[in-house]
Formats: structure tokens, C-alpha cells, sequence
């Protein structure tokens, strides 16, 4: 190659040493960069890691330093303790009950509503749109204490029905799936059905629903993870000791007079671990959810 | 006529979202402005209308002052701790994007976004005790004085900041990670044949290109920092079942005025001043974003 190009110029020994410190000053900046998220990476997760490794300790090496991270003679004591104190697994079957009729709920309002929004645009559907965004600002605190009563007129208070009254749809989830009504099903597709004598409903069940299928399981995640993370209205809805869903019970419980660090950890760490798997199971799904969230604007 | 046959199916099929949504969102919503109106006693059978009493009563009101207070130094207390933060890591990991561990440092930190809020403040509970807690074994190794974080007013107020930014963070990275891929290449390449070092085009390119999701993530951090109420519950609860005793928070002495004290359209009036607080950062949001589209 050299031999017969007359414009390839050689690179002299000073500018090939001078790539040489360049790359090699690249590749030990990104290992540096490598090592700080590495340690922010494991800053972020060590108080669950010392949690979980926590509820396996025996309270004398509770108290040791430096804390161990893996147990030097593990024990299921605290687990024992905690399940035998506590209807524990009972909290956790409500909370799972909560989680899955409030997804279910909200996957159903929004897909239906995410349609008709997307396509049919008439002014009333426009009008009656805006009005779903404008209350998407509103923090749920700010009009539980009136829906408490609702329930309490229905009720349905210390019932899984009651904690589902606060979750049965979610604006962002209408708008998530409007968009993307919007942007990936074409009119013409429709349009072609219709001409075909296909029904409305027909269509939006077996048109619509599965082209939304990625977007309508990413909005399940999220509406799972934010029944199962709820904390304001079921502390008010649920009150007796039966109908506590996790968190609740879990916040009243550490509140107890006689509770060791042990036993909390043992039942944080009964809570956690599922929600950690399940989170990293359906991590694109997730990140796919809340990344739209931020594209709102 | 078959216009007609699609706006009947599109009413029919919004009909019952609808109806839920009025029942549980907008009426609930109205009748919170309502009540704040009324002196609305669960005990009482009289519950007249008394204007805007009950604000005025909330502005001598010392918990309730001291809730407003606490709330408003741990929502920019949030705020300020995260989003510098989360610029920075999310233009690490953004840089380190082709590297196998990118999956690796995404997922590590959000994860405490996603994990149930109890649990993870039982974890910070123990971290801050004053006892038992490494925090204070690493603070004695080096010679500085075990601090009792949970107990003091003011130690306490900065542990439920410590809690809530650990969780805000992975929501803020993830939201900046995606800001920065959306950022034009051809601009960064351009600046790199100026002879822009990474520090560089990261301080005068990204940073501003990327203004409109920073005001986004703070006004988001900024209202969840407002509702804040179980990190306060569990961190600053004692052992003696006097939850929430040491930091009160706006939902707290919300919720203790309607359901200790009964006094549900005083309750009301808080859940009011809680809106406008979030409509007014909302507001702030859109006209800072409106100007910006201007210029």
C-alpha cells in the first residue's frame, strides 16, 4: 500500500508515539470513569445488601464492626420470629391482590381511553382529554382525605376494594398509551377494517390491543410497582391489622416497642427480594415507562 | 351517517373510564376545595361555611408552619443534592454507554428507586442508629463524635434528605440518560475538532442543551419532595409508638388534623396550600420552557 500511493504521507515516529499517550490517556480515563460508577454503583445498593444480610444475623453480630456482609454463622431466627409476630404473608397477599386489580384496572382505563383519545378527535373527546392531563398534576395527597370518605360511604374501608378505589386509573397511563396509539397505528390500517365490515370494538380488540402490546406492558410495571410502593392511602384505608398491605404493616410493626433490628430486617428483606427480582426480570419494560415519562414536555 | 356511527362507539367506549375518573378524581378533587371552605367537623353536626377561616387560621398555626417549613427545606434539600449528581452520573454512564457494565451501573442505581419505600428506610434506619448504626462506628474510627442522627430536629431533617435523594437519583439518571441520547452528535463532533476537552463540552453543550429536562426532574423532584411522608414516618418514628413525632411533614399534620383531630375541612384547607404550592412549580416549569422557546 505504501509503495504506490504518492499522497500517503508516513507518519513520522514523534506523531505515531503522539497517538500511542492519546489513546492510552483515553483508555485510562474511562477506566477511571469506570471505577467512580463502580463505587457509586455499590454505594447506591449496600444499604439493601447490608439489609438483607442483616435479617440473617444473630443480634450479637448485629453489633459487630465492621459489619459483615455475609453472615459468619447465618440463622433464619429472625425470619422465624417475624413470621410467628406477625400475619406477614398475609400483608404480602394483600398487597400482591392490591397490586394486581389496581394494573389490571389501569391497563384496561387506559387502553380504552388511550384509543378513543388517539383516534377518534372529536372536540368533546379533545375537551374531555385535556381535562384527564389537567389532573395529572394534582399529587394524589391533595384529595385523599374526601376519597377516604367516598370509600367509607361505600363501605368499603379495611378491603382490598378500598385500597383499589385510589388506584383504578392513572392519567399518565392514558397519556402513554395515547401516544403511542398515535404514533404506531396508522389511520389507513383502520380504515381498511372498517371498509372490510369490521365492528369498532372488533377492531380495537383485535387490531388495537395487540399493537399495543410493549407499551401496555411497560404501563403494567409501572402501575404494578406503584400499588405495590403506595404508602398514604392505604396507611388511612387500611386500618385493621388483616388488611394492612405491606408497607403499612411493615411501618406500624417497626414502630413496635419491642422490635429488634433483626426482625425488621428479616421482614424487609421477605419484601425485598421478590420486588428486587421482579424489578430486574422486567428491567426494559420499566426503564421503557419511566424513561417516557420524562418526554412529556 | 357513519361519523355519526363512530362518535356514538367513541362515547360509549369513554363512558365508564369516564364515570370511574369523575368519581375518583375530579369530585374528590372538588371537594377538597370545598371543605377548605367549611368548617367541615366529624364530630359536629353544624358544619357552616366560614370563607377563608381556616387559612387564616393555618398561618398562626405552629405545627402546621413547622410542617410547611420542614417539608419546603427537604423538598430543595432533595433537589439540590440530586440533580447535580444526576447529571454528572448520567454523563459517565452516557460516556460509557458501549461498555458491558452500562446495564450494570443503570440498574444499580435505579433500583433503590424502585424498591418498596418502607424496606429501604428500615435500611437507612439502621445505617442512621445511634447505637447500632455504621454510620456512627465509622464516624468514632475517625475520631469524630457518635451523633444521635435520628433524634436530633435538625440530624433528623437531613437523614429524610440522605433517604429521599438515594431513591430520587435513579429516576433522575434514568431521565438525564435519556436527554443526552437525544443530543445532536454532529454538535459534540464539531466541538471536539474546536479542541473541546469532554469537561468542556460537557459544561457549555450538554448543560444547556439539556436545561429543558433539568427543569423537568427538579419540578418532578421538587413535588414528590412535598408529598414526602413515609421516609419521615419511618425514620423519624421512636420506638415508643409516637410516629412522626421528631420531623412533621405537610401530609402528616395533614392527616393527624383529619383523622386525630377530626377537623376535616381544616385538613382540607392544608391539601389546598399543598396544590398551589405544586401549581405554582408547574406554572414556573412551563413559563421558564415558554421563554426559553422564545429566545
Amino acid at each position: 500500500m505504501t509503495t504506490n500511493s504518492v499522497n500517503y504521507i508516513e507518519p513520522t515516529t514523534e506523531e505515531l508515539s503522539e497517538g500511542v499517550r492519546l489513546r492510552r490517556r483515553k483508555r485510562a480515563i474511562n477506566f477511571a470513569i469506570d471505577v467512580f460508577l463502580i463505587v457509586v454503583s455499590i454505594l447506591m445498593l449496600l444499604p439493601l445488601v447490608f439489609l438483607v444480610a442483616n435479617a440473617f444475623k444473630t443480634p450479637a453480630e448485629m453489633l459487630s464492626w465492621p459489619p459483615t456482609i455475609i453472615p459468619r454463622d447465618p440463622t433464619l431466627a429472625n425470619f422465624s420470629a417475624v413470621l410467628g409476630e406477625t400475619p406477614l404473608l398475609r400483608w404480602i397477599g394483600n398487597s400482591i391482590a392490591f397490586a394486581v386489580m389496581s394494573t389490571i384496572a389501569i391497563v384496561a382505563t387506559s387502553a380504552i381511553a388511550g384509543y378513543i383519545f388517539g383516534k377518534f378527535r372529536f372536540r368533546t373527546m379533545n375537551i374531555l382529554f385535556a381535562l384527564f392531563l389537567a389532573t395529572a398534576i394534582v399529587p394524589f395527597e391533595v384529595y385523599m382525605i374526601p376519597l377516604y370518605f367516598q370509600a367509607k360511604s361505600l363501605g368499603i374501608l379495611n378491603s382490598v376494594w378500598g385500597l383499589l378505589l385510589g388506584y383504578l386509573v392513572m392519567s399518565f397511563g392514558i397519556f402513554l398509551i395515547r401516544q403511542n396509539v398515535i404514533h404506531s397505528i396508522p389511520d389507513e390500517l383502520l380504515e381498511a377494517a372498517r371498509i372490510d365490515g369490521a365492528g369498532e370494538f372488533w377492531i380495537f380488540l383485535h387490531i388495537v390491543l395487540p399493537l399495543l402490546r410493549g407499551a401496555l406492558g411497560a404501563l403494567a410495571v409501572l402501575a404494578f410497582f406503584q400499588a405495590w410502593t403506595a404508602f398514604a392511602w392505604p396507611m388511612i384505608v387500611a386500618t385493621t391489622r388483616t388488611s394492612y398491605t405491606i408497607e403499612v404493616g411493615l411501618a406500624l410493626f417497626q414502630t413496635g416497642f419491642t422490635v429488634d433490628l433483626g426482625r425488621l430486617s428479616a421482614a424487609s428483606a421477605t419484601v425485598l427480594i421478590p420486588s428486587i427480582l421482579l424489578f430486574v426480570i422486567l428491567r426494559r419494560n420499566f426503564v421503557q415507562g419511566v424513561a417516557s415519562t420524562g418526554l412529556k414536555e | 351517517m357513519l361519523k355519526r356511527k363512530r362518535w356514538i362507539f367513541a362515547i360509549l367506549a369513554i363512558l365508564p373510564t369516564l364515570a370511574i375518573f369523575a368519581y375518583v378524581r375530579l369530585y374528590p378533587i372538588a371537594d377538597t376545595l370545598r371543605l377548605s371552605l367549611f368548617k367541615w367537623d366529624i364530630l359536629s353536626k353544624n358544619k357552616p361555611f366560614v370563607g377563608l377561616a381556616n387559612f387564616r387560621e393555618l398561618m398562626g398555626d405552629h405545627l402546621f408552619l413547622d410542617a410547611l417549613v420542614n417539608t419546603t427545606i427537604i423538598a430543595f434539600g432533595v433537589l439540590i443534592l440530586t440533580i447535580p449528581m444526576a447529571l454528572i452520573i448520567a454523563a459517565l454512564i452516557f460516556h460509557r454507554t458501549r461498555s458491558r457494565m452500562a446495564g450494570f451501573y443503570e440498574t444499580a442505581i435505579f433500583i433503590p428507586h424502585v424498591v418498596s419505600l418502607v424496606p429501604a428506610a428500615m435500611a437507612w434506619k439502621w445505617i442512621f442508629d445511634a447505637r447500632l448504626g455504621p454510620l456512627n462506628a465509622l464516624l468514632t474510627f475517625f475520631g469524630i463524635p457518635a451523633q444521635s442522627w435520628l433524634f436530633d430536629p435538625v440530624l433528623s431533617v437531613i437523614c429524610i434528605i440522605v433517604l429521599c435523594s438515594w431513591q430520587a437519583l435513579g429516576y433522575a439518571v434514568l431521565i438525564y440518560i435519556v436527554g443526552f441520547k437525544n443530543l445532536p452528535v454532529s454538535l459534540y463532533e464539531a466541538a471536539k475538532l474546536d479542541g473541546a476537552s469532554g469537561p468542556q463540552s460537557f459544561w457549555y453543550l450538554s448543560i444547556p442543551m439539556l436545561k429543558p429536562i433539568t427543569l423537568y426532574v427538579s419540578v418532578v423532584t421538587l413535588v414528590s419532595g412535598f408529598n414526602v411522608y413515609a421516609q419521615a414516618f419511618v425514620l423519624a418514628s421512636d420506638a415508643q409508638g409516637a410516629p412522626g413525632r421528631q420531623v412533621r411533614v405537610l401530609v402528616l399534620d395533614m392527616l393527624e388534623n383529619s383523622f386525630r383531630n377530626y377537623r376535616v375541612g381544616y385538613a382540607a384547607s392544608e391539601a389546598v396550600v399543598l396544590l398551589v404550592i405544586v401549581l405554582a412549580l408547574t406554572l414556573i416549569q412551563f413559563s421558564m420552557l415558554r421563554e426559553r422557546g422564545k429566545a
